[in-house]
């Protein structure tokens, strides 16, 4: 089965996710076209971070199916490369390589993992530095930069794969104030560029602006989602009411 | 240089303190020649000893429950067992089960030659306690780090060899230093099969001498020289391979 455009990027139908005993997920599904930017909100613990782990195979599934660009994640012969080349994903925790410095840290995937030639990767890796407005810093290494610089290099580092959909999961939740909006700032660049995102958030405003569609999951499941104008001046759902008076 | 000899000899006739490895071209000949030995057999158990910790500590990875219990009851052997009986084992039993060669000389030899069973034994001896030091390195990485290499299509190999170990070893280079150490000294074991090491060459000489005060408190000091050697390069290495902004 190949797949064309006009089909979600990524489909998520019907997943159900335990960790044991405990049910996480319990038969969700959402679709997401290429370009579109969509946004997972909802109370610590309901599984919006295991949503989108499974969706590059972070974590497995028990039940129903995850389709990206038609590869299907639930499937034990799931060639894990092919997905991971198409999905990138940047962490609350940065989780940048700390013996690398900056630009190496963006510059090791492509070469490791796409065996691309060293120059060229260099070359567009400081073109990626640059995009996530880093330049002076090639050479500075994790443990030197703000928490807001190692979580713009981990930006440039999963861009520097040139994946198809990027995962952002709270990206910004680990920052202080004053650094979260140069985050912000630079996934909204690559919003507007049409890059495909699916983002964990807790920045409403943010979602508001960029989103293309929210979705609201509360104790695994999908609760209410809508388009963020509708989403957030005409919530249905108690539950829905409820968070968003707490959070806004 | 023929003064300097010849004042030991002075020394001898004056006092009766008898350094004839000094003195004495044929036992200066075998002093070197042990010293080298032992040099060599350091650099060389040294070197296999790392290479079965950094194997050891990976299989101890493998989704396989019989290589993880073939690398733990081999580490459980090698702990709780004598150098020197592991030695003889080798030498000994294993050694005779070996076919013998033709020489070119006519005769028979054993295939393995008693340096070359003092490598094995001893490698597999300071090996034992390295794949413990590694495995706990390896553990001290942070599972997010590993996972980030992951979503970025890092193979489990790729992320051992370019995430874990080169992380792993900032943190175990203490102990690593440790047991290195440790295994020089057990070198002298050698001895026991007629190894010609240091302490082997050193007998040789006191035998012919009997200067046994002499002797042993040279390979006191020329010992106490040869690891402070070590430690001194392996602290260098331990601050080179520092991370800027990263660790104590
Ligand atoms: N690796 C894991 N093992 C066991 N339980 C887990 C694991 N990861 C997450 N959970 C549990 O799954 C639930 C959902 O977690 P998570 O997806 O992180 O929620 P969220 O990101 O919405 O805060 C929580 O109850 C959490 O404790
Ligand atoms: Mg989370």
């Amino acid at each position: 089965m190949s797949w064309t455009e006009d089909q979600p990027m990524v489909s998520v139908r019907d997943v159900h996710k335990s960790f044991g005993e405990l049910e996480v997920l319990k038969g969700v599904s959402l679709d997401v076209m290429k370009g579109e930017v969509i946004c997972i909100i909802g109370p610590s613990g309901s599984g919006k971070s295991t949503l989108i782990r499974c969706i590059n195979a972070l974590n497995d599934i028990q039940q129903g199916s995850i389709l990206v660009e038609g590869i299907e994640v639930h499937d034990k012969h799931l060639d894990k490369l092919e997905l991971r080349k198409k999905v990138g994903m940047v962490f609350q925790q940065y989780n940048l390589f700390p013996h690398k410095t900056a630009l190496e840290n963006v510059m090791m995937a492509p070469i490791r993992v796409l065996k691309e030639n060293k120059d060229d990767v260099e070359k567009s890796a400081r073109a990626l530095i640059k995009k996530v407005r880093l330049e002076g810093k090639e050479n500075s290494y994790p443990g030197e930069l703000s928490g807001g610089q190692q979580q713009r290099v981990a930006i440039a580092r999963s861009l520097a794969m040139k994946p198809d959909v990027i995962l952002f999961d709270e990206v910004t939740a680990a920052l202080d104030p004053e650094t979260v909006n140069e985050v912000l700032v630079t996934i909204k660049d690559l919003a507007e560029e049409g890059m495909t995102c699916i983002l964990v958030t807790h920045e409403m405003g943010f979602a508001r602006e960029v989103a293309d569609h929210i979705y609201f999951t509360d104790r695994g499941v999908i609760v209410e989602h809508g388009k963020p104008a509708t989403f957030f001046d005409e919530a249905k759902d108690p539950r829905t009411k409820e968070f968003l008076s707490q959070i806004l | 240089m023929e003064a300097f000899f010849e004042w030991f000899k002075v020394l001898y006739d004056e006092t009766g303190i008898n350094l004839p490895f000094i003195y004495d071209s044929y036992d200066r000949g075998r002093m070197l020649d042990g010293l080298w030995m032992t040099i060599k057999l350091s650099v060389v158990c040294l070197f296999f000893s790392v290479v079965i910790g950094v194997i050891g500590a990976w299989l101890q990875g493998s989704a396989y429950t019989w290589t993880r219990r073939f690398v733990n009851g081999y580490i459980q052997l090698f702990r709780n067992t004598p150098p020197l009986v592991q030695l003889y084992f080798f030498y000994f039993a294993i050694g005779s089960l070996l076919p013998r060669v033709a020489t070119e000389f006519g005769g028979e030899a054993p295939l393995l030659g008693n340096f070359a069973w003092a490598v094995i034994s001893l490698s597999f001896f300071a090996g034992a306690f390295n794949v413990e030091i590694f495995r706990s390195g390896i553990e001290a990485v942070p599972e997010s780090t590993v996972e980030a290499a992951e979503a970025l299509g890092f193979s489990r190999l790729q992320i051992y060899k370019d995430i874990t170990l080169p992380l792993a070893f900032r943190v175990i280079l203490p102990a690593l230093n440790n047991n290195l150490v440790n295994l020089v000294k057990t070198t002298t074991l050698a001895y026991a099969i007629a190894v010609p090491e240091m302490l082997y060459e050193a007998n040789q000489i006191w035998s012919d001498n009997v200067n046994v005060t002499e002797m042993m408190i040279f390979l006191l000091i020329a010992y106490f020289v040869l690891v402070g050697v070590l430690v001194w390069g392996m602290n260098r290495w331990e601050r080179a391979m520092k991370i800027p902004g990263y660790g104590a």
